[in-house]
């Protein structure tokens, strides 16, 4: 493949050669290996399609029976179909009609509000929920995701005793014993291990546990967790305060490490902020300023105006240089290379007090925590940009300390039961604590889970646990407003617990639902008025009204050991551990959407690997695939490389949640596990590491093999200045045809005409809209094999090039989807029509009417239509099958499939503004990815209605359309991508 | 030479009759349901509206098949010991539901919306014939594309005023000319042919 | 008598040797059929072809199992060998019309003992090609909805596709092919029916002969329709080739987008066609002793089409490198620097010297005189039609507009099994065809025969 990085070019090219240039020479030497493969040729595609379940009687069987097939195929009646009303119909359920029920997905504990749409009862899709803070009706990848697991036929269905089938009444006759046992010592060997808990009725039922078993722990913990950020506010502040950013109001944002845009309780609310602050249209011809310090380059890098990768241990001393230079003293070295670049961002943060906004990442130690309250106290942004308040969690603790105290007393024995209400330690905590062994010496270990995982194997109990759309509970925002979480299904398999449940069993009020434990707990804090109501109306709004904490201020005394601060010892090659952008810490594995769901800036694929400098790669000779071995200590790991430009120097990135030993079908024996690299003393990331290359190689499957734009006008972009001096620089970028001459002739559009605007400014590359369209359109996942040989199959991808030097290039996302042309190159080769233009401008696509000649993809400049090269969408797991939509059709094998702008969305929009005899309303149509996109830089709308948003955006200076010289007219067009450097630093 | 045309010819001929015929395309051939419920009786004798059964056909895609209490709303009180009605007692007792044949079934493929169609003139005799004439019921046409299309390109020969949509062996001379009809409706013809109209 | 004797000649050499009679060709080509004993290395090459037949038959049951995935086609690269060999293989196709109609039509006395051949050839190639756009399809069992038929969805093919227009191409190509071959073989199979021994074999020769009796009424009907059909086939060998070039030619793909495409493709198609036609003559010339028939000088003139022929292909590739630099399209211009200096370089290197460079040999008579020489080079020849279609088809999809969707295309175990399967294939007809039927035109070598004014009859 085109990832092969071959070092001599490397070696070659860093000498001399610069830019697009580079990257070129980069590409062309990477093909001398493909040469290579071409002549020695291994056959790595029939993996993939000669799987081993065909015998050979079967495999002619089969033959035979597809002959004839293939001959009968065209004239064979449809089976007789049955129809099953209801015995007594539901109210408020219409037959073939959908409802859509407001809840939230929890995540790291905090909740984002979403609403579910449900078809006869099946829950299909995940949208934001409009009236919940942290959402805004935007959703994340993994909310968006999250559906499919709830049908995994891997989840675990039944409870399980050391690993054998067991029944609910055996699991809780022993469990009833063994506590029977703690109630006469007080629950002093009783041990409950959760994750971040912010449920108010989890919480009251702990504090109830706390009361009967007096001297029994509760222990939290999670892998990818806030440690550093609670542990800074206590610094800084000397409680666990809450820090909230108001992106709207910042204009100059400082990122020390921190992909906020991404990842954390608030992500997808900063997004939609900080992208409003950005965005410029309109009136609007201001934007706010990024600057990005961080070690692993991320998508907040890749957005940001100004980017500085230095190594882990140097953000610290950095963030001190920016607090010396708005005049905070405190102590600690310079970075003379750094100076002038501080010097700036420090000049700019004090032309902006109150109106600018530093945050630290959770990868950076609690100091820098401490330093960034201190600075944005001390600019006077607190209050203004940023605001406090009292914890949302329940009980904010030091999580690595909380569990290395369980681990050891579990070590020593002095634990007898210990239940684990979620998460999966004996794979995700860090190996120094050794959880695994110390689990294996509990007499009576209880795990809730939604898998038969790596814990459940250890532990003497595995009880199913019950997906969040399959039961009652609660949970609270990143600003505390608390959404009540309904069920939309009931459990899909026997014998499951919810936390509520099983926590309440322990209790010893024995058989109780979840409904009854969330109701129970919010009717006795609701004093005032009608219950009832205000129970449908949360439930209706999926927020519990004014629940949002209150800004409180807190003062900032910095404690000395902060202000003096250490010398930072050089650490030496060190490894930085991240959770995994698409499976996090390995909760999502055998989630295939996510899976299958290219990382962004590496756009691998169904692996984990170690990403590192171009110039690493050279000192240590190493290509894309090389297998190299990692050593901490006495530890080692093995890891594929894969060469990502811009990452520090000296330094290896490692994604969690991989290496999976039980983990289903899809994420099982997948990628390495980097936990095995971690300890408990320094989370993310370990020091004088020692790095050396074997002999092994691993095909890593991206999806993107070359990263340069070849010089061609594809992501047009300019700073402010520039843009506001000349607004139609977009469009003179590209010769566009003046002949509005066409062979075919001109459509005429007397009613809707659809559009689509994608602000190049506003993507953050996050992959929401990726998986939202997955799931709206039954978009298939085809496997890791299919991948490498180029067959994904999603209908939007968002395509990353790279500008400028190797070490430090600018990165640029492009979303790029089916551009609905009006001269569809397309249209006019399908031999049987069966993608045709239709009279609102869409180009669609009839999957019933395709042969499958493939011409139309051949003749698609933007490669933007999908094949189904093989029988892609899963016929044999019915419970996958639950999760389709219905209003679009389920592609078979050999027919081609792309973007139908959610054709359906329209139709049904048509029909409901038909019957009422009026025409659509302006945001009446809303496409999958619109709607998850957190900064809203999709706009989909009716270009003939003038006063339309669509209308308006197209109207626009920088609008241009990709490849118009070839005249293809896209109905998709781009806003430019406008950056807002300083000009002192550029 | 001839000869061999003449059999093409003939072996052409019989293949459209059999692709034609009932037993290929269903139509008029009564479908066997649990219980062989009269469309006749219940309509024409009784004179149940359609949507008393089929209550969502206004406003949904689907019509609607009325859930077992619907026939116990009358067959607990009347026929409620008839032997032709034990499975919808058995069902109201158990909970079980009935399970009925569909008659109309349209491949999955094809998005088919009833509300669109009755609000905008298309009465359900157009498609599913005099069901007022049927002890059972069985299907009046071919459901094959060119069927559908042949309205869709051209529908004011099937309009009818709105208060005339349920009525059973109506007179196309009794109302409005369709291209009047067509445009009371805000029917945009050309855009029925579009293949994104019925397939996703 | 032999001073009034008249020998039809070219360049005053017989175009068979002296010294024949009706009866000596009757005998010598009739007899290849019935009395030669089936030479063991015919024995062996049916049997090795028919292996690869069976090769074929097994990737196509397990193609439409699987679906096209199993080979390496991809996006990008979403047509692959299939295309490819389709092309080839039509091309092949085209020597055989073009030495029967064209040359028939130019009064070219000299093919009359290799059309009937070449004739041959071009079915069987025909043949081979139209399987591979029915197998290409996602859903090969609804390849009718390309034609224009009743149907019951009220739908016509969509007539702006140049796959539609393949179709009817292809087809007509096929059955006009197939008619000027067969009425060709009429007054020989009456021959054979004559000679033959068995009864039985008397009957199937007497159906095919569809009861000629070589009465003058009968010649006259058959000079007229043969020519006729000669007339017909002509312009087809133009038509088709351009037709199949205009699949690429009217997309918008650099490398495909190209007006040149239409003569360069016949022209192509000649040149492949002609030495395909060498490459099986040259053997066949020699297992069956048919030196007399088949002179070095067919051999000569036929090395002479394909230089000619090869030199318009090369002024066709010339063509693209100049007008890709010409036009000043970046799209254009990268084309051709990915072509040359791309992955797949070699490749179009490859193609430069088995097209082109090597070839130029054929300018020495002493080489184009040398049959093992000349096979040699057909041979190479073929290779190169082969890897020029490669080329055209595969780099110019794998890299177009947008850099990001770029990818490589690497053909599968199933890809070639194809392939070599459909050349199995071809010459396990030929064999049969070698073996069964009078491979080369009696009627038309008797024409060549030395003749007195007012002699000649049948």
């Amino acid at each position: 493949m085109a990832d092969q990085l071959n070092i001599d070019t490397i070696r070659t090219n860093l000498q001399g050669k610069h830019g697009d240039e580079y990257w070129r020479s980069l590409e062309e030497l990477a093909e001398t290996d493909e040469f290579r493969e071409f002549l020695h040729r291994e056959f790595p595609r029939e993996a993939a399609v000669w799987d081993e379940s065909y015998g050979r009687r079967q495999f002619l069987m089969l033959m035979g029976a597809s002959l004839a097939l293939g001959g009968l195929n065209a004239c064979t009646k449809q089976p007789a179909e049955r129809i099953v009303p209801y015995v007594k119909s539901p109210e408020s359920l219409v037959p073939g009609e959908s409802l859509s029920f407001a809840t939230a997905m929890v995540q790291g504990g905090y909740a984002a509000g979403i609403l579910v749409t449900s078809h006869m009862g099946r829950p299909t899709k995940i949208e934001g929920n409009p009236d919940h803070p942290a959402s805004l009706g935007a959703t994340d990848a993994i909310t968006q995701a999250s559906v499919l697991s709830l049908y995994d036929p891997d989840r675990s269905q039944v409870p399980t005793n050391r690993g054998l089938i067991s029944t609910r009444d055996k699991f809780l006759q022993e469990l009833e014993s063994a506590l029977r046992a703690q109630k006469s010592v007080g629950g002093a060997g009783l041990r409950i291990l959760t994750e971040t808990v912010t449920s108010p009725t989890l919480g009251a039922q702990l504090r109830e546990l706390r009361r009967q078993f007096p001297k029994a722990q509760w222990h939290q913990y999670e892998p990818v967790n806030l440690d550093n950020e609670r542990q800074g506010a206590m610094l800084a502040f000397g409680a666990f305060a809450q820090s909230r950013y108001h992106l709207d109001k910042a204009d100059v944002v400082v990122a020390l490490d921190s992909d906020f845009l991404i990842h954390g309780p608030g992500a997808v609310r900063y997004a939609r902020d900080f992208a409003q602050k950005r965005k410029v249209a309109g009136d609007k011809k201001t934007m706010n300023r990024l600057y990005a310090v961080e070690c692993s380059p991320s998508n907040v890098g890749a957005v940001a105006d100004h980017r500085l990768a230095v190594n882990s241990r140097e953000v610290e001393t950095l963030a001190r240089m920016i607090a010396r230079t708005v005049g905070i003293a405190v102590g600690g070295p310079d970075l003379p290379q750094h100076k002038q670049w501080i010097e700036l961002l420090g000049q700019d943060l004090l032309g902006n007090r109150g109106s600018s906004a530093l945050i630290a990442g959770p990868y950076q130690s609690a100091n820098v925590h401490a330093l960034v309250h201190a600075i944005n106290q001390h600019l006077g942004n607190a209050g203004k940009t940023v605001t406090y308040s009292d914890p949302v969690e329940i009980e904010p603790v030091d999580q690595s300390e909380s569990l290395r105290a369980l681990t050891q007393e579990m070590h020593a024995g002095a634990v007898n039961t210990l239940i684990i209400l979620g998460g999966n330690p004996a794979y995700d905590t860090p190996a120094d604590l050794e959880f695994k062994q110390a689990l294996g010496k509990i007499p009576l270990s209880v795990h809730l889970g939604l898998y038969n995982d790596e814990t459940a194997a250890e532990s003497t109990w595995h009880v199913p646990q019950a997906h969040y759309l399959e039961t009652w509970s609660d949970a609270r925002a990143y600003d505390g407003t608390t959404t009540i979480l309904q069920p939309l299904i009931s459990p899909l398999y026997g014998g499951v617990f919810s936390q509520h449940e099983l926590l309440e069993e322990v209790l010893g009020r024995t058989g109780r639902k979840s409904h009854d434990i969330v109701k129970e707990y919010w009717r006795d804090r609701t004093r005032s008025g009608d219950f009832e109501k205000f129970w449908e109306i949360s439930l209706n709004d999926g927020v519990v009204a004014n629940t949002s904490l209150p800004a409180k201020s807190f003062r900032v005394r910095l404690p000395d050991s902060v202000r003096n601060g250490s010398a930072q010892k050089n650490s030496g090659f060190e490894v930085l551990f991240r959770p995994d952008p698409t499976i996090w810490d390995g909760r999502y594995s055998n989630n295939g959407w996510l899976q299958e769901l290219p990382k962004p800036l590496t756009t691998l694929t169904w692996d984990n690997a170690a990403l590192v400098s171009p110039s690493t790669a050279e000192s240590q000779n190493l290509e894309n695939g090389n297998v190299i071995e990692l050593r901490s200590g006495d530890r080692t790991i093995e890891a594929p490389v894969w060469v990502l430009p811009g990452h520090v120097n000296n330094a290896v990135t490692v994604h969690l949640g991989y290496g999976r030993t039980h983990a289903g079908r899809v994420g099982k024996k997948r990628g390495f596990n980097a936990y095995a690299l971690r300890t408990s003393a320094s989370p993310w990331s370990a020091g004088s590491v020692v790095l050396a290359k074997t002999e092994k190689r691993v095909r890593l499957a991206a999806t993107q093999m070359h990263h340069s734009m070849e010089g061609r006008q594809l992501v047009r972009s300019a700073p402010l200045k520039e843009f506001l001096a000349n607004p139609n620089f977009a469009k003179e970028l590209g010769a566009v045809p003046t002949s509005e001459q066409t062979l075919h002739g001109q459509h005429e559009y007397d009613g809707y005409a659809w559009g689509m605007s994608i602000d190049l400014t506003a993507c953050t590359g996050c992959n929401a809209c990726v998986v939202a369209c997955q799931s709206e359109n039954n978009i298939p996942i085809v496997g890791k094999e299919q991948v490498l040989a180029g067959r994904e199959m999603h209908w939007i991808r968002i395509d990353r090039y790279y500008k400028g030097s190797i070490h430090d290039p600018e990165t640029v996302f492009q979303p790029v989807t089916c551009m609905h042309c009006e001269n569809a190159p397309c249209e006019v080769v399908c031999p049987v029509a069966a993608t045709v233009h239709d009279s609102e401008g869409l180009n669609v696509m009839v999957y019933n009417r395709c042969i499958g000649t493939r011409y139309c993809s051949n003749n698609c400049p933007y490669k933007v239509r999908r094949f189904n090269f093989l029988q892609y969408s899963e016929e044999d797991e019915p419970t996958i099958a639950m999760q389709k939509n219905p209003e679009v059709t389920v592609r078979s094998r050999g027919v081609m499939e792309k973007c139908s702008y959610c054709v359906q969305r329209i139709s049904s929009a048509r029909i409901e503004a038909k019957k009422e005899s009026r025409s659509i309303r302006d945001g009446e149509v809303v496409t999958a990815c619109q709607a998850a996109c957190p900064s809203q830089a999709i706009v989909f709308g009716d270009i003939n209605d003038q006063s339309s948003r669509i209308a308006r955006l197209k109207a626009e200076p920088h609008d241009y359309s990709l490849l118009a010289e070839l005249n293809t007219k896209p109905r998709t067009t781009y806003l430019a991508k406008v950056t807002n450097p300083n000009d002192k630093l550029a | 030479m001839v000869v061999l045309l003449l059999v093409l010819g003939i072996i052409a001929w019989a293949a459209t009759g059999i692709y034609k015929a009932g037993y290929t395309t269903g139509v008029g051939v009564p479908v066997e349901q649990p219980i062989p419920f009269s469309h006749e009786h219940h309509v024409n004798g009784l004179g149940i509206s359609c949507e008393y059964c089929h209550v969502s056909v206004r406003e949904a895609s689907f019509a609607g098949i009325p859930p077992t209490n619907t026939c116990m709303t009358c067959h607990s009180q009347i026929w409620n010991t008839s032997p032709m009605l034990a499975p919808v007692r058995a069902s109201a007792s158990t909970q079980r539901p009935l399970s009925w044949v569909r008659v109309h079934d349209l491949p999955d493929f094809t998005y088919f919306n009833h509300s669109i169609h009755v609000n905008k003139g298309i009465g359900c005799e157009t498609c599913h014939g005099q069901v007022d004439k049927m002890p059972l019921t069985w299907r009046v046409n071919t459901l094959f594309m060119s069927w559908c299309l042949d309205c869709h390109r051209n529908p004011e020969q099937h309009l009818r005023p709105p208060d005339e949509i349920f009525t059973m062996n109506w007179n196309p001379a009794d109302g409005k000319p369709g291209k009047e009809l067509a445009a009371d409706y805000g029917i945009n013809v050309k855009q029925l042919s579009d293949c994104s109209i019925c397939h996703r | 008598m032999k001073n009034n004797v008249q020998h039809i000649t070219i360049d005053n050499q017989p175009l068979i040797k002296p010294g024949h009679t009706y009866g000596s060709i009757t005998d010598k080509i009739t007899s290849d059929v019935f009395e030669r004993k089936t030479p063991k290395g015919l024995m062996v090459g049916l049997a090795i072809a028919f292996a690869l037949t069976m090769v074929l038959f097994l990737s196509i049951a397990y193609l439409l199992v699987k679906g096209v995935g199993i080979w390496g086609i991809n996006i990008p690269v979403a047509w692959g060998f299939a295309i490819i060999n389709l092309v080839w293989w039509i091309g092949i196709g085209h020597a055989g019309t073009l030495i029967s109609a064209i040359l028939l039509l130019l009064n070219q006395h000299w093919r009359n003992s290799i059309n009937r051949f070449a004739e041959a050839m071009t079915l069987f190639a025909v043949g081979c090609a139209a399987l591979f756009p029915l197998l290409h399809l996602g859903r090969p069992w609804v390849f009718y909805w390309i034609m224009p038929l009743p149907d019951t969805m009220a739908l016509w093919p969509q007539f702006r596709s140049p796959l539609t227009w393949d179709v009817f191409a292809i087809s007509t190509y096929f059955t006009v092919s197939f008619m000027f071959w067969f009425v060709g073989l009429v007054p020989d199979l009456a021959t054979m029916r004559d000679t033959a021994k068995k009864k039985w074999m008397k009957v199937i020769y007497g159906i095919l002969a569809m009861g000629w009796r070589g009465s003058a009424k009968h010649w006259h009907r058959y000079e007229t329709a043969y020519l006729l059909l000669a007339g017909l086939a002509t312009p087809l060998v133009i038509s088709v080739h351009s037709v199949i070039s205009f699949d690429f030619a009217v997309s918008v793909i650099p490398g495909w987008h190209s007006t040149i495409f239409p003569p360069y493709f016949v022209a192509g198609a000649i040149y492949s066609g002609f030495a395909m036609v060498l490459c099986l003559v040259i053997p066949v010339r020699k297992v069956y002793h048919l030196e007399d028939f088949v002179t070095d000088r067919h051999v000569d003139y036929m090395a002479k089409v394909m230089l000619a022929t090869g030199l318009i292909v090369a002024y066709g590739y010339a063509m693209e490198a100049f007008f890709a630099w010409y036009s000043g399209n970046d799209f254009e211009k990268f084309m051709m620097e990915n072509r040359t200096g791309g992955p797949y370089g070699f490749m179009y290197w490859l193609l430069l010297l088995t097209n082109i460079a090597i070839p130029q040999l054929l300018w020495i008579p002493k080489i184009r005189r040398n049959l093992v020489w000349l096979f040699i080079i057909s041979i190479v020849i073929n290779i190169g039609m082969w890897l020029e279609r490669f080329v055209i088809v595969v780099t110019s999809l794998h890299r177009d507009f947008l850099p990001s969707s770029w990818d490589m295309y690497y053909p599968t175990i199933w890809d070639w099994a194809t392939y070599v399967g459909t050349i199995g294939l071809f010459l396990c007809l030929m064999f049969l065809f070698i073996r069964l039927m009078p491979m080369i035109s009696i009627f038309e070598l008797r024409q060549l025969l030395p003749w007195k004014s007012g002699q000649r009859k049948h």
